[in-house]
């Protein structure tokens, strides 16, 4: 096999200091899809954006089709058949699936005057040359996620990149749109295409990848056949130890109900009902797992429970505490913590520093204030704390937020919430974008909350970590609970995924 | 308040709606075409200033007018190129930078004007040649269509046109597909390899031309002089203009349309011996009751939206 892709000793310093990449060198070959995996702040995105010409390395050299090659840009980077799919979509939302996807290499009538026809053309022909079927004249914001990444997928196909670069693909997908992704991915190399995947999700690792590379603090561990490898290994390999997929036991010391939620129904601003008749308690003691497929009125119920939006009808309580409409302040005050599932929306601010994310909630109370004053020599010393707990890759207390890595950024998010010694935990998505590594320690300090009497409402698409640590599962379709199971023991993700998915109903 | 009914009846209000206008739509249309390449030219008010100062000083001494009207339009590009270079190469915020040049535009004409003329109030002393106005034919035969239409300055025609130029431009155009791309997701925009800096910089060049063609019309030709800051808040209320109008060409000139016909009603009013200072207001009060309508609305509709996901 050849190799279509070599970058040798590629040493990256970001301006803060940072040694993102330690001279690292990687070969990928042709036609093969290259797991590259590791865990969260190791250098994967760093390492793919030398390689598309976002950042500019300090030292080392990037061979592509057995040339030396500069890529100063992006545009050296596609000129060259290198295509990227970044984690956060690259798309103009106002904009056609057709007007994206021609963006920059726009067909012409008169030298000035967009053949608009033309662009539906490509649009169409490519779509069906590599049977990913999108809709030419929609807008990119009515699209759904996964639509969204076919398009971008499809805008590196259309300008026809050889080596496609997929940075964290699925942890936006629904398990269905993700085999979707990888029926495209299988098609894809039919026709010769090489794909670099990264991802934290080993399962998804195995079943896809040829070749898996393995990477730790900027350096390149280890790079074999995926069949070489099992899954534990992967993990092995990545964090150097072992790590326990067991479900949890369940807690033995369940107490009262501390949430109860009761007949909440909520209608949108467009007047179609997003929750129906919604009731669950949850007691101190357990975690209740709430699965089902994004955009079924999770976001809703999330945002009512923790004072974003008012339900319609219905009621929440806090012991035998009326908490309905009480501002997210007055919530969090009673210790009802939130980890919300998009970081960067509702979780930090990115341009301030670890510090000041740490404290938003708590700022006003000693001993991080005194009188009118911060206390910032506390503060630093408590927030010094946190990283070391929560094993934040940060090189300050005082480093920014935006100069974290994705995985990071969720452990600042989690640091803040689960040590505000929570009463009830509402977390979304906890885990979405963290290594296996720092997912076990997330997973463990919800247990430990669990276990010291919090209740624990998790609501996430990843149904293996809704079947470890859940105590209960519900099952939501289209805003309404249509299954429950109060005994966890022997379910499979498939039984959960025919609720999911509305085919069946359960007594509920 | 009948004799007010009357002349707001009459074809002669409607004709004023438009002339009123123009020096209005002008520079919506400017900030409509930055605001899409997501870097607003609130620079408006500096650059009808300069370009309307020019535009009469260079008609007085060559008593030339395509002449007048290159030099106009010459300084008001430059505005956009020294806004976009202070924004986009010297990466200092763009409103702080256009609030600067508007600044600098008035005191730089009041200098000049002082310099040249001896007088810091107008250049009445310096006559200015205007554009002519246009007679339609046929139409200015039909009844009070014709009053309203007909006789116009020929800027007043160029402004509705450039409406037409505006939409075409954007949805048409190759560089108009890349100005909404930028605007919506720079980052997008470069990753196919589009340089977003020069983007920015064409729209704000854009501006820069639209804004001297609002500042032209001022001085040459819905009157014959320069004035000290004659464009009296026109560059801002552009900016609520294009706004209410989402930036978008229709939009921008029902908005503009709009405008023209509030302004038309204070001036209307004035004969009422209502208190001057109150008439004057009426502009000023309406664009911020607009405004705030137009942000209640956008909220609602962003909650929509959210309310979807
Ligand atoms: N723009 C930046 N400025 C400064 N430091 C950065 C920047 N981007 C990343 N880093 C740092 O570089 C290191 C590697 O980050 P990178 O994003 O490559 O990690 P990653 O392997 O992709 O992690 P994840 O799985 O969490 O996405 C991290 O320590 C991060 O804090
Ligand atoms: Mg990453």
């Amino acid at each position: 096999m050849v190799a279509i892709l070599e970058a040798k000793n590629i040493v990256k310093v970001y301006p803060n200091g940072v040694v993102a990449n330690k001279g690292v060198s990687i070969s990928v070959e042709e036609n093969t899809i290259h797991a590259l995996v590791g865990e969260n702040g190791s250098g994967k995105t760093t390492l793919m954006k030398v390689i598309f010409g976002i950042e500019k390395p300090q030292d080392g050299e990037v061979f592509f089709q057995g040339r030396k090659v500069q890529v100063k840009n992006p545009h050296d980077a596609i000129a060259l058949g290198i295509g990227m799919v970044h984690q956060h979509f690259m798309l103009a939302p106002d904009l056609t699936v057709a007007e994206n996807l021609v963006l920059g290499q726009e067909p012409l009538k008169n030298k000035f005057v967009l053949d608009t026809k033309k662009a539906q053309e490509i649009t169409q022909e490519i779509s069906e040359k590599y049977k990913l079927p999108v809709p030419p004249n929609k807008k990119i914001k009515d699209l759904p996620l996964g639509i969204k990444q076919r398009v971008e997928i499809l805008k590196v196909l259309l300008r026809n990149a050889k080596l496609l670069i997929l940075d964290e693909p699925t942890s936006v997908l629904t398990p269905q749109e993700t085999e979707v992704l990888f029926q495209t991915l299988r098609e894809l190399k039919k026709y010769g295409k090489t794909i670099i995947f990264i991802s934290h999700k080993l399962k998804e690792i195995k079943e896809i990848s040829d070749k898996v590379t393995v990477m730790r603090d900027g350096r390149i561990i280890d790079t074999r056949d995926a069949n070489e490898l099992s899954e534990h290994d992967i993990s092995f390999l990545m964090v150097g130890r072992d790590i326990s997929y067991e479900r949890v036991s369940a807690s033995e010391a369940i107490g009262e109900p501390l949430l109860k939620v009761n007949n909440i129904s909520f209608t949108n601003e467009e007047n179609s009902p997003v929750l129906k008749n919604i009731s669950f308690e949850i007691k101190a003691g357990e975690i209740v797992g709430l699965a089902g497929i994004e955009g079924n009125g999770q976001n809703e119920l999330v945002e009512i429970l923790t004072g974003l939006r008012k339900a319609d009808k219905g009621e929440l309580f806090l012991k035998q505490e009326n908490i309905n409409n009480l501002s997210p302040r007055k919530l969090r005050e009673k210790k009802i913590c939130y980890i919300p599932a998009d970081r960067m929306k509702n979780g930090v601010a990115e341009k301030t520093t670890l510090e000041e994310n740490f404290i938003v909630d708590r700022y006003c109370q000693p001993p991080f204030s005194r009188g009118f004053r911060l206390n910032w020599k506390y503060i630093e010393k408590y927030s010094k704390e946190l990283i070391r707990k929560f094993q934040i890759l940060a090189h300050s207390s005082k480093a920014t937020v935006d100069s974290l890595s994705g995985g990071n950024i969720q452990k600042v998010v989690v640091a803040r919430e689960l040590s505000a010694d929570p009463k009830i935990i509402v977390a979304d998505q906890p885990t979405r974008g963290i290594d296996v590594g720092s997912e076990e320690l997330v997973h463990n300090l919800l247990i430990d909350a669990r276990d010291k009497g919090s209740a624990v409402f998790l609501i996430s698409a990843n149904l293996d970590e809704i079947i470890k640590l859940s105590s209960k599962i519900m099952v939501i379709y289209q805003g309404e609970i249509v299954a429950r199971f109060d005994k966890i023991d022997g379910i499979r993700d498939v039984d959960l995924g025919h609720y999911m998915l509305g085919l069946k109903r359960g007594e509920v | 308040m009948g004799p007010l009914l009357d002349s707001i009846l009459s074809p002669a209000f409607g004709f004023a709606i438009l002339r009123i206008m123009t020096p209005i739509l002008f520079p919506t249309i400017g900030v409509a075409i930055s605001s899409l390449a997501g870097s607003i030219n609130i620079a408006m008010e500096g650059t009808m200033l300069m370009s309307a100062f020019t535009g009469v000083i260079v008609s007085y001494f060559t008593k030339n007018i395509y002449l007048a009207l290159l030099a106009g339009i010459l300084v008001g590009v430059t505005m956009g190129f020294v806004l976009g270079y202070f924004h986009l190469k010297l990466k200092a915020d763009i409103i702080l930078s256009a609030i600067a040049l508007n600044m600098f535009a008035s005191g730089f004409t009041i200098f000049m004007l002082f310099l040249i003329a001896k007088d810091k109030g107008t250049s009445i002393s310096l006559r200015s040649l205007v554009f002519p106005d246009i007679h339609l034919p046929l139409i200015k035969e039909i009844p009070i269509i014709g009053e309203i239409l007909s006789g116009h300055n020929l800027l007043t025609y160029v402004a509705i046109l450039s409406i037409i130029f505006m939409y075409f431009l954007i949805y048409k155009t190759r560089l108009g597909l890349r100005i909404r791309a930028v605007g919506q997701n720079p980052d997008a925009a470069e990753s196919v390899g589009i340089d977003v800096k020069r983007i920015k910089l064409y729209s704000l060049l854009i501006s820069g031309f639209f804004g001297a063609l609002g500042g032209l019309y001022l001085s040459m030709g819905y009157v014959s002089w320069f004035g000290r800051d004659m464009t009296a808040g026109r560059g801002f209320i552009a900016v609520a203009a294009s706004n209410l109008g989402g930036h978008l060409p229709l939009g921008v000139f029902i908005s503009s349309l709009f405008f023209g016909l509030i302004n038309a009603i204070s001036i209307y009013l004035a004969p009422l011996r209502l208190p001057s200072e109150f008439t004057h207001l009426i502009p000023y009060v309406t664009t911020i009751i607009a405004l705030t309508f137009y942000s209640i609305r956008m909220t609602r509709k962003k909650k929509a939206y959210k309310g979807k996901i």
